[in-house]
């Protein structure tokens, strides 16, 4: 009873949803868009990127999964920089009320400001284009970090910290007994939405950037007028998007469950 | 002077209804070694009391003296059970107990201080769950894991603020004995909140009822007569429970 169930939640109603989805998006290509080539033509001129995902003839003519492997590894570095940066800062707004005070304001300032605005203003400051991308990944990308690590700390319960002053623990004993496990749960919330973000400013970055990756790949087939390989890559990063996603939350389970 | 002295201790809080008056001028005195109990009703301020005593927040008035020395902030010398546990989620029994062992005992070597937390665990029969969460465990055994963090503090006075009350009937008996047994080995000063009467009759050698707050007051101490080392089974037949319970229930009906 209950695998059936699961069967049709889980299962049939995901591939309904999905063939609604391609089957308005053949109407669009065939009735409204005639530019926009349909379902089956793309798979037509996209089954080689997918099939033989490693093969390389050129800088911008590679399978997709060596693009998304460019990606991956350009979206890990901004993470990572965003972690190592965001995670101090955050710890800081959170246990420093001077901090907080000189430092909030500018961090709601920063926040809201787009990857695209940033990525010029890296492109200034390290004057070649890779530094620039993870400079602006990493920019967009650690904010909700910071947020996340600020309320954690200052959301701790009062008994945790009633303990450790009974104890008398010293500054660094009550950080690293008390303070930073009380806060993980929700510096990993931080962390799962800065790597979506990180993921989502990947896009723009290579783009403006032209580098190598799925969305340089993006904009250069559009360029070269391949449409069907916009959707291509458009569908690859919604794919790796969402494993990704999937991944942190597993990580995140499993640090809020300790 | 008293080994612990609480005089005139007065606590407001300041609320959206304006001031709340919790304590309105407790007086208390304990000799070393002894075993007092605090009774009273539920939201009398007997948790305000205990973080009076321990030093968590200041009072309005009064003051703590605890062997000469004035209470100005929270100490190991204080150790507090508290009442919801505060076990530290991500810590093992384990290592709850050795932050306690580690925090008060600097100077001692690590071999020695591994061997008095398991001797802390051993006491409160924790031993075969001493890699356990907090979370794998039952509310008893949460409970003696509090016990054992306030016992490995080592204090001068030992706070226990209601640390029985969310436990089932049979769970708290257990444990109450276990305290006793404990208790009947060590002799440490003890002051236990509660609101149970046979509990506080049962444990302490003197009994403060307290008044219902708004400014509760402790009311005359109670001595309960009863010899020790005592027994749950005959307890209630002896004419000194009865009249320590008497003289309990009587005050804390008059005064509601």
């Amino acid at each position: 009873m209950t695998v059936k169930i699961r069967l049709t939640s889980q299962v049939i109603l995901p591939l309904l949803g999905a063939a609604c989805v391609l089957v308005l998006w053949a109407i669009v290509s065939a009735a409204v868009a005639p530019d926009l080539p349909s379902p089956i033509r793309t798979w037509q001129e996209s089954r080689r990127y997918v099939l033989e995902p490693f093969f390389k003839d050129g800088e911008m003519n590679q399978g997709m999964g060596r693009l998304a492997f460019y990606s991956l590894v350009r979206v890990g570095k901004g993470f990572a920089l965003a972690l190592a940066i965001g995670t101090p800062i955050g710890f800081l707004l959170g246990l420093s009320r001077p901090f907080h005070q000189s430092f909030d304001p500018i961090v709601q300032f920063m926040r809201p400001i787009s990857p695209l605005a940033w990525l010029p203003l890296g492109l200034v400051i390290f004057q070649k284009s890779e530094p620039a991308a993870i400079f602006t990944i990493a920019l967009c990308a650690m904010w909700p970090t910071v947020i996340n690590t600020a309320v954690g700390v200052r959301s701790i319960s009062q008994e945790y910290l009633n303990v450790g002053r009974v104890l008398k623990l010293s500054r660094l004993k009550m950080l690293t007994r008390i303070i930073i496990p009380a806060t993980l749960p929700y510096v990993f919330t931080g962390y799962r939405l800065s790597l979506g973000l990180a993921w989502l400013v990947i896009v723009a970055s290579e783009m403006l950037t032209g580098t190598p990756g799925v969305g340089g790949f993006l904009w250069q087939e559009y360029n070269s007028l391949v449409y069907s390989h916009i959707i291509l890559s458009v569908l690859t990063i919604g794919a790796i998007g969402f494993l990704l996603d999937r991944l942190m939350g597993l990580v995140e389970a499993r640090v809020r469950a300790n | 002077m008293a080994y612990l002295e609480v005089r005139g201790l007065r606590k407001a809080y300041a609320t959206r209804r304006g001031r709340t008056a919790v304590l309105g001028g407790v007086d208390l005195t304990l000799d070393e070694g002894e075993f007092v109990a605090v009774v009273g009703y539920s939201g009398s301020g007997k948790t305000t009391l205990v973080s009076l005593i321990g030093g968590l927040i200041a009072p309005d008035a009064g003051d703590v003296q605890l062997d000469g020395v004035p209470v100005t902030e929270p100490g190991p010398e204080r150790g507090i059970v508290f009442q919801q546990y505060s076990l530290l989620p991500w810590l093992s029994v384990r290592d709850n107990v050795a932050l306690a062992v580690d925090a008060v005992n600097p100077g001692m070597a690590a071999a020695e201080r591994r061997r008095m937390t398991d001797e802390f665990i051993a006491l409160v029969n924790l031993t075969p769950a001493a890699w356990k969460r907090p979370r794998e465990l039952s509310g008893g055994m949460r409970q003696r894991v509090a016990d054992a963090r306030g016992l490995a503090m080592r204090p001068k006075l030992l706070l226990m603020d209601e640390p029985f009350s969310a436990l089932d009937a049979l769970t708290r008996a257990t444990l109450q004995d276990e305290l006793l047994k404990i208790w009947g080995q060590r002799r440490s000063t003890v002051i236990l909140i509660t609101n149970d009467v046979d509990e506080a009759i049962l444990l302490a050698d003197r009994i403060y009822p307290m008044t219902p707050g708004p400014d509760a007051v402790l009311g005359p101490a109670i001595e309960v007569g009863l010899p020790r080392p005592r027994q749950r089974r005959h307890m209630s037949l002896e004419p000194a429970y009865q009249k320590a319970r008497q003289a309990l229930v009587e005050f804390l009906r008059a005064c509601r």
